[in-house]
């Protein structure tokens, strides 16, 4: 085809960038962690010491609340952020839209320092609240047990699953705006309720959904600012929403302006190192899951979509 | 929904659009390309025309050297001092990757740290300050405690505040039965070291399992990012204990506790309090002290100086005159500023040898 | 119930929690939105936007280099990402079964969940210490990364939604591959595509910590992109974790300003991608 080849030589040079550039950090974290990653090898992912004193450190504790604190905001997250998406797109009449998407804007304006502010005066005191007032059955579990502090797992969850919000249904309100009428047409035409035709159109764009909620995902994962204020900064292992806990994100952004021991330095990075594999590997899964769900949706979905009328 | 087949036609419109977003990023983007008048590219040397000299380090010292930079500044608008307050051991970092060119620290360097870098530095204390003891309890204003007491508490072995040991050393005060809520820093920093090296002194025991360090592994306790973040914790948290920076205890209006010094006296931090406990001081020829656990009436047990960090030869002389000229000026006229603002000026005889240090340094 | 009356049932339970989603949404909105306003209104004024910063105990002072500098660091963000990040969006959705879309696809997710202060220290691994100088093309380089991947999958996912009809037109009257992506899908796509970028410098706008090792921050006012550079985030940081009231105070209004800068450049996109669809028709 003529210029086809140009054309793509030209955009994949480009697009082969962002593969560049990810491989770079990847090595530029491995170069920089080198001394941690010879002296503790793998143990490194297991071990719950961290002593800069004494010259040991293990990552399991950052990696246990990173992952705690970013699912459970992203259970928190899901089903608003959607619920905000429809509600936007399918239901809300049109004098209402253009106000709703400018508050689901101003969410994601507020920068992450704000949100940790916010976090110690209001949130962290609310939780505490919450956590005296918890009926005492409720405590025996190992979910919910723990001194009151406010600061732990469930304030970080909670600030996150706030910050989360906006960019999941952001992106999944585009998606659906995009799904064709045809689409809710037929459905409507068969006698689908308001649901019914909504949930076809969202099973429509089910990848881009998808797409929306690992974004979603990968911005808890990586959030530092607002998540160090409210979490406590405790590396320990616990099950308890309400104890204080440790990410390597955080962990990372307190101590690396001080660190000046070239072990302990090094350490740090690898956890970056770490957080930076666990991304890879949490992207590795939900891209076969995407695959596994949208196997058809976009090739099918243009030649279904072509409209016999419009 | 309607696709035209006369989006060619519109396309023009739409580059317009397009290319006008981009002129604008671009404008924005390449305004900056040409250097004003009075900054400076580089760490070259100047030719004439106003200086910029960039340094970076402790937190601690941030609102004097602010102070500071912006009246020196204003006394000679040809030299620029851009401070950023990363933290001691950023400073020490950068100053020695060279991306800055002095640093700030309130812990000196250690001969492993001196030895990494490309040359000599030397240290040039500047201001004094003191870290307290913080507490939130109902009803309860005037607190003391002895080290020993303090290293207990961060070692989780005191966990209520009526614990006897508490009482023993506040007769006469009536104590809850809440549990002490720990706070401490979660970040690396200078007042970190200061009171952990306050602690190590006075307790072996603290010495050993924890240890003094700008981070360490907290026996007990949640960890609050930068004075604030203590600050915060504690104030809003009953039955909570910290330590900061005299100066957040004092803007935040948070209670803090008198420490007992090394002569037996229970002594509450003030600027006056901190000098008597730097004069007992004996100050070695390369600046690098402790003054923590001091003796001496009244002197303030958990006190530390703050050092400026210089390179002995540095390459760029003209940055090194400017901030020679600098140092000099803060340790003479500066020191009038420091009270103020919640810090102890340096005692005229440091002042003296530090001068004569200076002269040291290689300038044009 | 008969199986109608369900249906019907379940409809207005999925309508009300959708309303029901918004709400939660905004009451944390309300409140962030009110203590902000509440704490940085007291120090807006007009030496807050046109002054520089006064040191500890002299009252007033502003954040005029810190505005400039924030704005210089978007706009070599955005230099950088957007035409990276649209045109790898293009790729990955023009060539979306090959090899090497998988792999771009794959590395954007990954840079998305990458924390910010690690692209921070990449970004001082490469721009700063080989130079031993840090800069504001540094703090731009490491914002840039973080809004490739946001501006790569919104593209990708809108252009794969644009109907298949389109391309096949385009082609079917003799375009080229490039002219049928330039002229014809890609405006199609254009709204959620800006949306993106929005989104992407929205994202970038509140961030701190890659900016502390690349473009450290600066007390003097300069345009140099060669030089350290003030931004918004780190003096709202430093002045937040301070002792004095009048910094603190200070903080805060830059935080209100930054949010209202943010939004500001939303509505501009929003009104942009109006005046697009309306000349569509």
């Amino acid at each position: 085809m003529r210029g086809e080849y140009g054309f793509r030589l030209a955009i994949g040079a480009v697009a082969v960038l962002v593969v560049v550039l990810v491989a770079a950090i990847g090595v530029e974290l491995a170069r920089q962690s080198w001394l941690s990653i010879e002296k503790f090898g793998l143990s490194f992912w297991t071990t719950s010491i961290w002593d800069p004193v004494a010259g040991e450190f293990g990552a399991f504790p950052f990696i246990w609340g990173t992952l705690y604190s970013s699912i459970a905001a992203l259970l928190i997250a899901t089903p608003i952020a959607l619920g905000i998406a429809v509600f936007i797109s399918e239901l809300s009449p049109a004098w209402l839209k253009g106000p709703l998407i400018f508050l689901t804007e101003l969410l994601a304006a507020i920068p992450s320092i704000v949100y940790g502010l916010w976090g110690i005066f209001v949130l962290v005191p609310a939780v505490r609240q919450l956590e005296l007032n918890t009926p005492q059955a409720l405590r025996e579990l190992p979910l919910f047990s723990g001194a009151p502090l406010g600061l732990g797992m469930l304030s970080a969850a909670l600030i996150l699953a706030v910050m989360v919000i906006p960019f999941t249904s952001a992106i999944a309100r585009e998606v659906l705006k995009t799904v064709p009428v045809a689409q809710r047409e037929a459905a409507y035409a068969l006698g689908a309720t308001r649901f019914e035709a909504i949930r076809a159109a969202m099973f429509f764009a089910r990848t881009g959904i998808l797409g929306a909620v690992m974004l979603g995902f990968g911005r808890a994962l990586g959030e530092t600012m607002a998540v160090t204020m409210v979490i406590g900064n405790t590396p320990q292992v616990s099950a308890s929403l309400f104890a204080p806990q440790h990410t390597m994100a955080a962990v990372i952004a307190n101590e690396f302006t001080e660190a000046s021991d070239r072990l302990y330095l090094n350490a740090l990075i690898e956890i970056g190192l770490v957080l930076f594999i666990i991304t890879l590997l949490v992207n590795a899964g939900s891209r076969l899951l995407i695959w596994a769900m949208g196997r058809t949706p976009a090739r099918t979905a243009r030649r279904v979509a072509t409209p016999v009328t419009t | 929904m309607k696709f035209p087949a006369d989006s060619v036609i519109c396309m023009t419109n739409r580059l317009v659009a397009g290319a006008g977003l981009v002129a604008l990023v671009a404008a924005t983007a390449c305004g900056g390309g040409a250097p004003q008048q009075s900054a400076q590219s580089g760490e070259s040397p100047s030719a004439g025309g106003t200086v910029q000299i960039n340094g970076a380090g402790a937190t601690f010292p941030n609102p004097i050297y602010s102070k500071w930079f912006a009246e020196y500044t204003k006394q000679h608008p040809d030299v620029q001092i851009n401070y950023q307050p990363i933290g001691s051991g950023g400073g020490i970092r950068q100053l020695t990757a060279q991306t800055v060119f002095f640093g700030a620290s309130d812990t000196p360097m250690t001969d492993d740290q001196l030895k990494e870098a490309p040359g000599p530095i030397l240290h040039f204390p500047t201001v004094l300050g003191a870290v307290v003891p913080i507490y939130n309890l109902e009803g309860v204003s005037e607190l003391k405690f002895t080290g020993q007491l303090l290293a207990d508490i961060y070692l989780g072995k005191v966990k209520k505040w009526n614990d006897p040991a508490i009482a023993k050393v506040n007769p006469g005060v009536t104590l809850p039965a809440t549990d002490i809520a720990v706070a401490h820093r979660s970040d690396g920093s200078g007042t970190t070291f200061i009171f952990l090296d306050y602690l190590s002194k006075v307790s072996p025991e603290f010495q050993t399992r924890v240890g003094a360090n700008a981070s360490v592994n907290w026996p007990v306790g949640v960890g609050g990012k930068g004075n604030d973040g203590v600050a915060g914790l504690v104030s809003q948290t009953p039955g909570a204990i910290g330590y900061v920076e005299l100066i957040y205890a004092l803007q935040n209006k948070i209670d803090f506790g008198a420490v007992q010094n090394a002569t037996g006296e229970f002594v509450k931090a003030s600027p006056d309090a901190v000098t008597k406990a730097a004069a007992g001081a004996a100050m070695p020829a390369d600046f690098r002290v402790s003054i923590t656990n001091a003796a001496g009436a009244g002197a303030y047990p958990i006190s530390s100086f703050t050092w400026l960090l210089l390179y002995q030869a540095p390459s760029d002389t003209v940055r090194a005159k400017g901030m020679v000229d600098f140092v000099k000026w803060a340790l003479t006229d500066g020191q009038k500023y420091a009270t103020d603002l919640g810090y102890a000026p340096v005692p005229a005889t440091v002042v003296q040898q530090e001068l004569a240090t200076l002269g040291t340094i290689k300038v044009p | 119930m008969n199986r109608a009356t369900w249906r019907r049932l379940i409809s207005y339970l999925f309508v009300a929690a959708c309303g029901l989603s918004v709400l939660i949404a905004l009451v944390p909105l309300v409140m962030i939105l009110f203590f902000v306003i509440s704490q940085g209104v007291q120090a807006l004024n007009v030496e807050f936007f046109t002054a520089m910063p006064k040191p500890v105990g002299e009252p007033g002072g502003g954040m005029l280099n810190a505005f400039v500098g924030t704005l210089m660091l978007i706009g070599l963000a955005a230099a950088l990402a957007i035409p990276v990040g649209v045109i790898s969006g293009i790729y990955m959705s023009e060539y979306a079964g090959t090899r090497l879309a998988t792999m771009v696809r794959f590395a954007a997710d990954t840079l998305n969940g990458v924390p910010s202060i690690v692209i921070g220290i990449f970004a001082y691994g490469i721009a700063v210490l080989p130079f031993r100088q840090f800069s504001a093309l540094a703090g731009g380089l490491a914002l840039g990364v973080m809004m490739i991947p946001i501006i790569a999958r919104t593209t990708e996912e809108l252009l794969l939604l644009v109907p298949g009809s389109l391309r096949e037109g385009a082609l079917a009257l003799g375009a080229t591959r490039a002219r049928a992506v330039f002229s014809v899908i890609l405006p199609a796509a254009i709204p959620g595509i800006i949306t993106g970028i929005v989104l992407a410098l929205a994202r970038i706008a509140g961030e701190t910590a890659p900016l502390l090792f690349t473009s450290f921050n600066n007390q003097f006012f300069s345009t140099d992109v060669r030089q350290p550079m003030a931004s918004m985030t780190v003096q709202i940081f430093n002045y937040a974790t301070s002792a004095y009231d009048d910094w603190i105070r200070q903080a805060w209004a830059g935080a209100l300003v930054l949010v209202t800068f943010v939004l500001i450049c939303s509505l501009l996109a929003r009104v942009v991608t109006a005046r697009l669809q309306r000349l569509r028709g």
